[in-house]
């Protein structure tokens, strides 16, 4: 992929593996042809697309016909769904209409911050890997949920780094920091990456991904802000591979604790 | 139930309190913007201190408008049912005295205006409109035109009279995703002289309608006011009050506000007591959009072209167009009276192209049938 200028170590969330760790979503743009530029400018292989957005049957439908390039993998999600239930319904939908078992699974039944129901998201999880899904719950950065999402057999975690479109970037930061180093799966930061700054920030913690969109779609310029968080995820995955230096407050220069015992 | 919330918010203390609102409180307001504002905020921002600072909320209000919804416009179109109404709201004309055809549409007619919709333009999110007339046109009635439509739109919603949270749960069932009533006034004293008869004259009934509609997990609740009866600035005020109410008790539904202007006119008998300019139909929208960065601001075609195009950016989020607003008035029966005359006859494709012309994606389908199983 030609925008990977600099390649890091290839992201694998269970068949696929992406060379982007850049993922985008498909909402607030204010044309279909610029959404499509956006996410070629991103680099990214892995796109989003509510199912509420889209007629999944209608194979003219011009979103998803937008969506639908090359080297793009589609990643459906359940958002409008309120509980476990509709959001299980969903997914069966969008795997019969969009022939992708991937399913981005999002329960917010707040429809003001969109914040997710974990409780729900558990539940939902367990059933729809039961039915053979790859499922990337959206959830709440929340260490032990995250835990018992990997026992049902999650394929990957997508924490919120602040409420969905708030721009505000990782105020979830130290609970962030408790799931990347207790997770056996890739986690995917989400939502609330308003700035490339902020996604830098999370790929040099260890994040394995993060998703973007309104940052993107909202900017009076989405395919040069795409290609700026192309650079930045870039950029903190190689920081993140070689190692940050510790951060240190100030000098040491003596040892008044420890010097007895030179 | 709302009403007794009401029942605390003076009126008169509200509109003296709107009114006297100064500068600097308009400046406070706009500084917490980006956070949740009080209704106490909402007032100086609708207040005429405000006027002078139309500009910044403009700016301010389509930074929040396009964070939430991003750069597009959601499309719905209304559709009739019938025109018959027990209620003698003296500024319809579907009002009970007028000597007018009444009409409530059959299923065959039901279908064909369905179909027309559909040749007309991809719609996705339809309003289904009745008069007020359990009897004949009653929820019966309501869930069968529901079940002719849920196959051909992804949205459903309904703009009839208020029911009892049972007969929601039972819409719901059969795919209604919102309930749009208008309160028309939140003015109590004043209320029965606008509604002096019918099931629509009882106040209580209309206003805690809302909360029957949060109990019974409607999706989506849309709350209007009618701007000509009373002073428009306490009434919105009273709609901020109580949308606040509602997504405190039913935190899992979402919320669409309206504001419909009447226009003094030649012909009608009614006159507006009111009247709100263009200028303060922009105020209180950005007042609304700063207010709460996530409602649904709804403008149907009641205003005129000109003026819808110049709006889009302003925080405006769902438009009507191509609308008839009378049964049968797109296969059926073109002739037959509208409720309220359109000001905006443009076709749905100019429309839709006027929304593109300003930056913004037109969307048709923002919900799946299929998510409320």
């Amino acid at each position: 992929m030609e925008k990977i200028k600099y390649p890091a170590e290839a992201l694998t969330i269970a068949d696929k593996t992406f060379t982007s760790r850049l993922f985008t979503g498909t909402g607030k743009f204010s044309s279909n042809a610029l959404m499509q530029e956006a996410i070629a400018a991103s680099g990214s292989e892995l796109v989003t697309v509510a199912l509420k957005r889209v007629d999944a049957h209608d194979r003219d439908d011009q979103m998803l016909n937008h969506i639908l390039l090359p080297h793009v993998n589609l990643l459906p999600n359940t958002s409008g769904v309120r509980n476990a239930k509709e959001a299980v319904f969903a997914a069966q939908l969008a795997r019969e209409a969009l022939e992708t078992n991937w399913i981005k699974l999002e329960i917010h039944p707040d429809p003001r911050y969109l914040l997710p129901d974990g409780e729900e998201t558990l539940k939902a999880t367990e059933e729809l890997v039961r039915l053979g899904f790859v499922v990337l719950p959206y959830i709440q950065a929340d260490p032990v949920l995250c835990k018992k999402l990997e026992e049902v057999g999650t394929a990957a975690v997508m924490p919120l780094g602040s409420p969905i479109g708030s721009n505000s970037g990782l105020q979830t930061r130290e609970m962030l920091r408790i799931i990347i180093e207790q997770s056996k799966v890739p986690v995917v930061v989400d939502a609330g990456i308003g700035a490339p700054s902020h996604a830098a920030e999370a790929m040099e913690m260890g994040a394995s991904a993060v998703l973007v969109n309104t940052a993107i779609a909202v900017s009076p310029n989405p395919v040069k802000m795409a290609e700026a968080f192309c650079l930045a995820v870039q950029a903190g995955r190689m920081a993140y591979e070689a190692r940050l230096a510790k951060q240190s407050m100030g000098a040491h220069a003596t040892s008044p604790l420890t010097s007895f015992l030179e | 139930m709302f009403s007794e919330e009401l029942q605390k918010i003076s009126w008169h203390e509200t509109t003296r309190a709107i009114y006297a609102k100064t500068a600097r409180e308009v400046e406070d307001a706009l500084s917490r913007a980006h956070a949740q504002l009080s209704v106490d905020d909402f007032m100086a921002l609708i207040s005429p201190a405000a006027e002078p600072y139309l500009e910044q909320m403009a700016q301010l209000g389509k930074q929040y408008t396009q964070m939430r919804f991003g750069k597009t416009i959601s499309m719905y179109v209304p559709m009739y049912l019938s025109n018959s109404c027990t209620n003698s709201c003296v500024y319809c004309g579907f009002q009970h005295k007028n000597q007018v055809k009444r009409i409530i549409l059959t299923d065959d007619e039901i279908l064909a205006e369905l179909k027309a919709i559909k040749r007309l333009a991809p719609f996705q999110n339809l309003l289904l409109v009745t008069g007020e007339n359990p009897r004949e046109a009653g929820v019966d009635y309501i869930e069968r035109a529901l079940r002719l439509a849920q196959p051909m739109f992804n949205n459903l919603s309904v703009e009839v009279m208020p029911l009892a949270a049972e007969q929601y749960r039972r819409l719901t069932e059969a795919g209604l995703y919102g309930v749009v009533c208008f309160q028309e006034t939140y003015n109590r004293e004043r209320y029965t002289t606008y509604h002096p008869a019918g099931m629509k004259s009882k106040f209580e009934w209309r206003v805690n309608g809302f909360d029957r509609m949060g109990q019974a997990g409607v999706h989506k609740i849309g709350m209007g006011v009618l701007i000509g009866l009373e002073e428009w600035r306490t009434d919105i005020t009273m709609m901020a009050y109580h949308l606040r109410y509602l997504q405190r008790h039913y935190w899992q539904t979402r919320y669409s506000v309206n504001f419909p202007r009447m226009r003094p006119s030649e012909n009608d008998s009614f006159q507006p007591n009111v009247l709100m300019s263009d200028r303060e139909y922009v105020q209180t929208m950005l007042a609304m959009r700063l207010f709460d960065h996530d409602v649904d601001i709804s403008v149907s075609t009641r205003e005129n072209a000109e003026f819808r195009n110049n709006i889009i950016p302003l925080g405006v989020t769902s438009m009507s167009a191509g609308s008839k607003t009378d049964p049968g008035g797109y296969a059926s029966y073109p002739q037959a009276l509208e409720q309220f005359s359109v000001s905006d006859d443009r076709l749905p494709a100019e429309v839709e192209q006027a929304i593109r012309s300003a930056g913004y994606e037109v969307v048709w389908k923002d919900w799946d049938t299929a998510l409320q199983q």
